[in-house]
């Protein structure tokens, strides 16, 4: 097993976009295959790695360095600590899977772009490789990297491909809001950087591997001060309220294929960030800020979903819902234990896919019918019933229906709130103690799933559904075979999810795990025991003692 | 052999959905094939159905045909099936309906695949929640029903089918709403989904201890997730006050559609209350039963009564539901009323009950209960059926605008009034026996509720009543004249139902003794 499979699944997308750059101009549309190969290797390999973890789960309590798997470690700048390591565990394997299929997906939908193929199809892969990146970083420096290799052809691709009424504001948007994030993320990391060496003993000096990190213990002052920062910096990337604001701009303006990985991916990459460098290395201040977190997290789900339902513009409701979805994804973060973690993992790739389906669809029918105004669309079932379809499929998962993937994820993610309830806490931010309202944030947040039922089912009924007006629609061109293979692709493992949650549960299990019991161990010093429990625990001592 | 023979029940739930897929990918311009096969499809499906009935084993008369795999287990639950005698006839009642139901829509033209696809999807949701013995297998199933239905109406529907669709949509998923979030906080207090596990752990949980995870006690919580409960299949059932959605929905359905809404997808709201509201809060739903049976009455004197208003004849059929419903719930509340005093915290002396009577008595108004619901299934299919007839004719369900059309279509004419007088609850037909048993049974709990409940059952007389005469008799009206006669495919709709119904109304107790061991059994 010494075969550098996660460096081939990274960086092949870049030696890809290298030779597409290569290419003659006159043979621009060699460059889409040449993407294509990058992609379905990606998805080959990972695909199998997926598979093959899952065939030798690790036992649970096992510690979080030995459950990262295909590890390759080459020095790099070793004398700083920086290192170019790589490694997945449970839960960054299934998002490494999922960014392979929904690249694939996105090469696929963008075969018809007839503006510089060259240079989209090299964009694309370089955004492809920097998402690939950060899930398998095991270098918190590496880590930064390529979160900033990710934003950069973001940028670039909004503004030249993008939708041309908004494509400069939004793009600037995105990147301001990214950028910055990333960079209040960063200072706190430096300074955490310099004090890793006292607090991990076992540290060989000062390093960026995060394996040690992941072993520190940050005394609990620094612990409250620099989680906030390094937890918000990362969570605008996932839409976190109230620096979500960017977000719908940017799906809305970005061509077809970066508004699939954008939603699909690039947010969970925040939530990924902000879990792996958080609160897996400063669960104390996790503890502290999540009673807090947890209701900005509310106030995605809810509000995002009331905005999406005001929404004419197609893509606009869908990256509403997203921000809704994601507040969810955040929220069982903010639950602090394992049901609440599982369902965030299911809940990332399940968001990950519906929302990069419903941008392919959304895609499909602007290209066609050159307006993605629900004022103005109806009867598109006729025309398009492919894309129908796939879009009552993906809305259906989005309302949480029973059998497909979001309910999966949600029912974990509303017990974990629920459970959450649990936790006595004080002298956490502004004294919220999660026994007092998390039953609350359960009852008002399952009060989105209305919501998203009501928007998705207008949104279905009038676009789709409606009355049919020959005249406007009668020469909309149908989709290819190859659009209808990416709907079913999509389409299949949505189902296969919902159906069967044993494919991607366990792993998911498996690679929550340590950081869970991290925060549950951090948990037990905000715990306020009452007075019999008190007793018990003195008594226990005492017999320890004696 | 032996594997579809241990997997039966598996196989049964899930053929539908095999069977849809299959239609799916049939070419879309052969309209009479996707037709063909879907039907034929159901019918193999029905053998299934009608194979699980004969295998049943009456002598135990617990559940049968069990299985269970694990599905979820990060959060504890499995894939557990398995029917008992309550559940049986419903998953029979249900596999006969469908093949109908498809028969009867041969005549839909427009996006026929879709609607056959839609139509198999709604069986296998419709038995998998009989069948459901797990409370995430049975939500999944609850709201995966919901869709189908939706569509059904939304796209065949009739003039007003937005609105109509919308409001079932959203009324039934907010009264599930509660239910989710009740099964979330069972699931947590006692760490299992499983329904026969649950009878006993939530069942035995101390009222005054403290659930950790609200800071309320178990009896507040049992209290607030009866209600939801109680909500959500209440709106299903539908008692009054939650039946405002039916007639809506009823109306705007097409004809099959409203076939399958009454004849099988209200039947999942009443048992609901047999399989779980009751069962999982036995002092709950003793200390309610009495208000339940209240709704009860009022169900069948207002539906009677609003019936009897109405001047469009599907309408009228479908007030005629709740009507009918009505003593469904009452043969529950009686149930509720003496499983309460048994199972719950009062803890009767078994003999003392049985002293009194009581027992006896709510044996024979359960059993009414089911057979009721049996009975009403094939009945409002029948008569949806004969409406949608009339109306693929005319045009029109108007009342006033009818009159004569027996001497117009003799046969038609004798088919409604045979179907008409088996709702009717005529003796020797299948309503007779149902809700005769249930009054019956309820007449020693509650005397009061069952004595107003007749003011209702007059009703039921005066509605059918004139449904047949606006329609049937009188001057016959020269617009109708030279109506076309029913089709042989409508013939072989309409007569399998007319040959149950008379069965079970000369003989009910083939299907009676079934459904009286296995609640012989849950009463003791």
């Amino acid at each position: 097993m010494n075969f550098p499979f996660l460096s081939v699944i990274t960086l092949s997308p870049i030696a890809a976009a290298i030779v597409i750059m290569l290419l003659p101009k006159e043979r621009g549309e060699n460059a889409r295959m040449l993407g294509l190969a990058a992609m379905i290797l990606g998805l080959v390999l990972s695909t199998a790695l997926y598979i093959d973890y899952n065939m030798n789960l690790p036992a649970p309590g096992t510690p979080w360095a030995d459950t990262l798997r295909y590890v390759e470690e080459i020095p790099w700048v070793a004398s700083i600590g920086i290192n170019y390591i790589l490694g997945v565990d449970g839960l960054s394997l299934t998002l490494v899977l999922l960014t392979a299929i929904v690249g694939l997906g996105g090469v696929l939908i963008s075969w018809g772009v007839e503006d510089r193929p060259r240079e989209f199809y090299a964009f694309f892969m370089l955004l492809v490789a920097g998402v690939h990146g950060v899930f398998v970083a095991v270098d918190g420096f590496l880590l930064f990297f390529f979160y900033e290799v990710a934003v950069l052809p973001m940028y670039v691709m909004i503004v030249i491909w993008g939708w041309k009424e908004r494509r400069e504001y939004a793009a600037m948007k995105l990147t301001l809001y990214i950028l910055i994030g990333s960079f209040i993320a960063l200072i706190p990391f430096l300074i955490l950087y310099f004090q890793l060496p006292q607090v991990n003993p076992s540290a060989p000096g000062l390093t960026f591997d995060l394996r040690y990190w992941a072993e520190a213990n940050f005394d609990a002052a620094t612990q409250r001060l620099w989680f906030l920062p390094i937890f918000v910096g990362f969570g605008a990337l996932a839409g976190m309220f109230p620096f979500h604001n960017w977000s719908p701009d940017g799906h809305v303006a970005a061509p077809t294929a970066v508004s699939m990985i954008h939603a699909g991916v690039l947010m969970k990459l925040g939530a990924y960030a902000a879990m792996r460098v958080g609160i897996q290395v400063l669960p104390e201040g996790a503890v502290y800020w999540m009673p807090f977190i947890i209701l900005l997290t509310l106030v995605n789900v809810v509000y995002g979903a009331l905005i999406a339902m005001r929404q004419r513009d197609m893509k606009y409701m869908i990256g509403y819902s997203s921000v809704s979805h994601m507040g969810l994804v955040v929220m069982g973060f903010a639950a602090m234990n394992l049901e609440g973690f599982i369902g965030s993992g299911i809940q990332m790739v399940s968001h990950g896919l519906m929302t990069a389906m419903f941008f392919a669809c959304v895609g499909m029918i602007y290209d066609r019918a050159h307006t993605r105004s629900m004022d103005e669309l109806s009867g598109m079932m006729k025309v398009q019933p492919w894309v129908a379809v796939a879009f009552v499929i993906g809305g259906l998962v989005s309302m949480g229906m029973p059998g497909l993937s979001g309910f999966v994820a949600e029912f974990p993610i509303f017990m974990g709130v629920w459970r959450g309830g649990e936790m006595n806490l004080a002298n956490t931010a502004f004294g919220l103690n999660p026994a007092s309202f998390y039953y609350w944030v359960a009852i008002i947040s399952v009060l989105g799933i209305i919501i998203t039922a009501a928007y998705i089912l207008r949104a279905i009924a009038s676009v789709f559904f409606g009355d049919y007006d020959e005249h406007a629609w009668h020469d909309m061109k149908p989709i290819l075979a190859i659009d209808k293979f990416t709907l079913v692709m999509f389409c299949v493992t949505l189902i296969g999810i919902g159906m069967f949650p044993r494919v991607i549960a366990p792993i998911v299990e498996a690679g929550v795990q340590p950081v869970v019991e991290r925060l549950v161990a951090a948990r037990d010093i905000y715990t306020v025991w009452n007075d019999v429990q008190h007793i018990g625990a003195g008594i226990l001592a005492w017999l320890g003692g004696a | 052999m032996d594997f579809i023979q241990q997997n039966i029940l598996t196989i049964t739930i899930f053929l539908p959905l095999a069977f849809a897929l299959i239609v799916f990918l049939l070419p879309d311009d052969d309209k009479m094939l996707i037709r063909r096969m879907a039907f034929l499809f159901s019918i193999i499906v029905m053998g299934f159905g009608i194979a699980m009935w004969f295998l049943y084993d009456r002598s135990n008369a617990g559940i049968q045909f069990a299985q269970r795999v694990d599905w979820f287990p990060a959060i504890g639950s499995s894939y557990h099936v398995g029917l008992d005698g309550i559940s049986l006839p419903m998953v029979l009642l249900t596999v006969i309906l469908t093949p109908l139901g498809i028969l009867a829509s041969f005549d839909i033209e427009e996006r026929v695949k879709m609607y056959m696809t839609l139509f198999l999807i709604m069986e296998m949701a419709s038995i998998g929640l009989f069948a459901a013995l797990d409370m995430m297998i049975f939500f999944i199933f609850w709201e995966f029903g919901l869709v189908p239905m939706y569509f059904l109406i939304r796209l065949w529907g009739g003039k007003d089918r937005v609105y109509a669709s919308f409001k079932f949509f959203i009324y039934t998923m907010a009264g599930s709403l509660g239910l989710l979030l009740s099964i979330q906080i069972m699931g947590l207090a006692t760490g299992t989904f499983d329904i026969p596990e649950l009878y006993q752990r939530w069942v035995a949980l101390d009222s005054a201890a403290v659930i950790p995870v609200v800071n309320l006690s178990v009896g507040t919580v049992k209290w607030v997730a009866f209600i939801a409960f109680f909500l959500a299949f209440a709106i299903k059932v539908p008692i009054w006050p939650f039946h405002t959605w039916l007639p809506d929905a009823h109306t705007q359905a097409p004809t099959a559609g409203s076939m399958m809404l009454a004849g099988v997808l209200l039947k999942l709201g009443a048992y609901g209350f047999l399989r779980l509201v009751i069962p999982l809060f036995p002092d709950q739903a003793y200390l309610s039963a009495s208000v339940l049976a209240f709704l009860g009455m009022l169900s069948i004197v207002l539906g009677g009564f609003a019936a009897y208003g109405q001047w469009d004849f599907k309408r009228l059929v479908a007030y005629s539901s709740i009507n009918h419903m009505g003593f469904v719930v009452l043969g529950i509340a009686v149930f509720a009323w003496v499983y309460g005093l048994q199972y719950g915290s009062p803890n009767y002396d078994a003999a003392a009950l049985e002293q009194l009577g009581y027992v006896t008595d709510a044996v024979m108004a359960t059993n009414g209960a089911v057979l009721q619901m049996f009975n009403h299934g094939l009945s409002a299919a029948g008569m949806f059926f004969l409406v949608g007839v009339i109306y693929d004719r005319a045009h029109t369900r108007d009342l006033k605008r009818f009159g004569g059309i027996w001497s117009i279509l003799p046969v038609y004419g004798g088919i409604l009034i045979f179907t008409s007088m088996a709702s009717l609850g005529l003796p020797g037909l299948n309503g007779f026996p149902g809700e005769f048993t249930i009054t019956r049974g309820a007449w020693g709990i509650f005397t009061v509720q069952v004595a107003l409940s007749m003011i209702g059952l007059l009703m039921t007389g005066a509605y059918v009543l004139k449904a047949i005469g606006e329609t049937l008799h009188g001057p016959i009206k020269p617009e109708w004249r030279g109506l076309p006669a029913m089709t042989f495919r409508e013939h072989c709709v309409i007569w399998p139902l007319m040959i149950l119904m008379l069965s079970l109304g000369l003989w009910p107790q083939w299907l009676q003794s079934t459904i009286d061991y296995t609640v012989s059994l849950l009463l003791g």
